[in-house]
């Protein structure tokens, strides 16, 4: 029970009063499909393990991530540097772990306030109450899909920086919180802000369409006519309704995060040094050039390879988890 | 139809103008003015406030905006602050067109893979086939570019030593061949899984088990009623699926030394060079909403339920 919640770690709320109305609830039913595919379950087993070493990394990283050894570059893995060390000494292994927490954070962070908040309810706002909000929101969401994605976020990344790190040296000159800058929360925040206009628009335009649908059913109406609010109809009749499919487009989404960081810090745009993010040390390694990338690879496998197969297991297991939450979730859609 | 189509046109620009007006709104509210930038650190502040007023950046902003459309127009996207004296169209065009040839291989392999593929798994559904394949191609999917361009790089031109890579000569050399496909096969997931999703809903259709039912062949039931009817909605999300292959371009074309927009952008995005930035998002945006307006015109066209409906 506790690890399918942990599959859509910002529905707390929701699960619960979920769990609550069904007797068999929707999310215990959904576990125990789950349970049932092999490749889905090892999915998860994969992703919980990463989630929880992101989380976790100040523990589980042997070394710190800026200690650098040059009596010892490029070596090859041994006891003390568990997947060997970087051109500057650096631990991999160690770097990896707080590249992992990075990706936790900003999938956590988009899909929060992207999807389960800015997207869900703008999309039952436009869609239950129609008019003037429908037409706003959709035609918002048009002017921002025109945009190729990377292109946009690295737009955005560039422009929002240098204000978010005035206001990050703000903070510090004027308040007692201290070490803004240097924990790399600014970068995150823009990073956030940065995925924010891509990631809202899809789910907004799905919620819409299941408010649509749903907004004309029979116990809607019922409830209209005894007299029921708004909100309360919102957030008692459609939520409930619209949310399955929801959690099964950000468990898509959560991959495509993850990548999207890993360019924009690969082209050292997003997440900035020392803080590591998979990308930077993607980056650093292949020097954003091809022959470098080639010769360590030939050389030194094994600095490219970790940061590269987390990035791509986090975007598998994510798929795999989706697809089969896709026909769990939503048995119609099939 | 013509109505509809008349519609679609007219509102394009109008996303175009909308999208343009929040890049040059990003671009005015960063820190520093191309005024200070060009007339260097030491200048005193009456040359700034004349360059400033030759350039017009003290207008309102809506005028400042206007008259950068107006000129857009005609094809004069301003001068680039960091290559001065160099229009950005003419930095940008044969850039542009690299990357253009580059996706448009890279689509055709994603289209000439994922397809096939798609009907292939489809027709086999309940077999140990179609869910191999489809989880196969899911590996290849998730494969991260920074992965597979360096690793074919690799095996192909260092180890194997068949085909030269670096740089570009068009888009039918040998040179191409890397790229288009470290570029197009992972996108081949999405089309096959839609093409499957497709195909499998024709095959319950009526008119299949009819076609069967008249002692058809299966080649031509499969030729003629299935792969025909599965295609028509892969057509909408031809436009779409664009979208996505620009940024994978960007890494592939910095990974293979592809004299593509690549470099260029990036330059300009940590310099801020507003005018490329602006005449880059203007005319990638342009290309991507005629993209989909295309598809959409040549859904409606091909599928005469659809022209009737609307």
């Amino acid at each position: 029970m506790n690890d399918s919640r942990s599959t859509s770690p910002s529905s707390d709320g929701l699960t619960e009063y979920l769990e609550v109305e069904g007797s068999d609830g929707i999310f215990s039913h959904a576990w125990n499909q789950l349970r049932k595919r092999k490749l889905a379950l090892i999915s998860v087993c994969i992703l919980l393990v990463l989630y929880t070493v992101g989380i976790l990394a100040p523990l589980v990283a042997t070394h710190d991530y800026t200690e650098t050894n040059l009596a010892k570059t490029q070596a090859a893995p041994d006891l003390e540097n568990w997947l060997g060390t970087d051109r500057l000494g650096r631990d991999i292994f160690s770097r990896v772990v707080w590249g992992i927490q990075t990706t936790v954070i900003l999938t956590v962070i988009t899909s929060l306030t992207a999807s389960f908040v800015l997207g869900l309810a703008a999309g039952m706002a436009a869609g239950y109450l129609r008019g003037i909000v429908d037409i706003i929101t959709t035609r918002t969401g048009e002017v921002v899909s025109v945009f190729p994605d990377i292109l946009l976020l690295l737009i955005i990344v560039a422009t929002v920086r240098p204000q978010f790190k005035e206001f990050g040296y703000w903070i510090e000159d004027n308040t007692f919180i201290s070490g803004v800058i240097s924990s790399g929360a600014i970068d995150y925040i823009v990073l956030g802000v940065a995925f924010l206009p891509l990631s809202w628009f899809g789910s907004m335009r799905l919620i819409r369409g299941q408010t649509l649908a749903i907004r004309e059913a029979p116990y809607v109406d019922a409830a209209r006519s005894m007299g029921v609010g708004t909100p309360k109809i919102l957030l008692r009749h459609i939520l409930p309704n619209v949310i399955t499919p929801l959690i099964v487009s950000v468990s898509f989404g959560m991959g495509g995060v993850a990548l999207g960081e890993a360019i924009i810090s690969f082209f050292g745009v997003g997440v900035q040094p020392p803080r590591p993010s998979l990308g930077v040390m993607i980056g650093d390694v292949t020097a954003r050039t091809g022959s470098a990338a080639v010769e360590t690879l030939r050389n030194h496998p094994e600095q490219l390879l970790p940061p590269i197969i987390v990035v791509w297991l986090m975007i598998f297991c994510w798929n795999i988890l989706g697809d089969a939450l896709n026909d769990i979730l939503n048995p119609r859609a099939r | 139809m013509l109505i509809y189509m008349s519609r679609r046109l007219l509102w394009t620009p109008v996303l175009m103008f909308v999208a343009g007006l929040f890049v040059f709104w990003l671009a005015s509210c960063t820190p520093g003015d191309p005024a200070e930038l060009m007339a260097g650190q030491r200048a005193d502040p009456e040359a700034i406030e004349r360059i400033r007023d030759r350039l017009g950046l003290n207008d309102p902003f809506m005028v400042q905006y206007t008259r950068y459309i107006a000129d857009a127009l005609k094809g004069d996207f301003g001068e680039s602050y960091r290559y001065r004296g160099r229009d950005v169209l003419e930095l940008l065009g044969p850039k542009l067109r690299v990357s253009l040839e580059l996706n448009i291989v890279s689509y055709v392999v994603t289209l000439a893979i994922g397809l096939p593929l798609g009907f292939w798994t489809a027709m086999r559904q309940g077999t140990w086939k179609d869910p191999t394949t489809t989880t196969f191609m899911l590996l290849v999917y998730a494969m991260p570019v920074f992965f597979t361009a360096p690793f074919l790089i690799l095996v192909f031109a260092s180890w194997l030593d068949w085909i030269p890579v670096s740089g570009w000569s068009g888009m039918f050399s040998t040179q191409a061949i890397l790229p288009a496909f470290t570029l197009g096969v992972p996108g081949a997931f999405v089309f096959m899984r839609f093409m499957r999703a497709s195909t499998l809903d024709v095959l319950g259709q009526e008119y299949v088990r009819t076609a069967h039912g008249k002692g058809m062949g299966q080649m031509t039931v499969n030729r003629r009623h299935i792969a025909r009817n599965a295609l028509l909605p892969i057509i909408t999300i031809l436009g779409f699926s664009l979208a996505g292959l620009f940024g994978g371009s960007l890494v592939v074309e910095l990974i293979y030394g592809i004299p593509g927009v690549s470099r260029l952008l990036l330059e300009a995005v940590f310099q801020r060079d507003y005018p490329v930035i602006m005449g880059m998002t203007l005319l990638g945006a342009t290309m991507l909403a005629i993209a989909n307006m295309v598809a959409d015109i040549m859904y409606s066209v091909i599928d005469p339920r659809i022209r009737l409906r609307a």
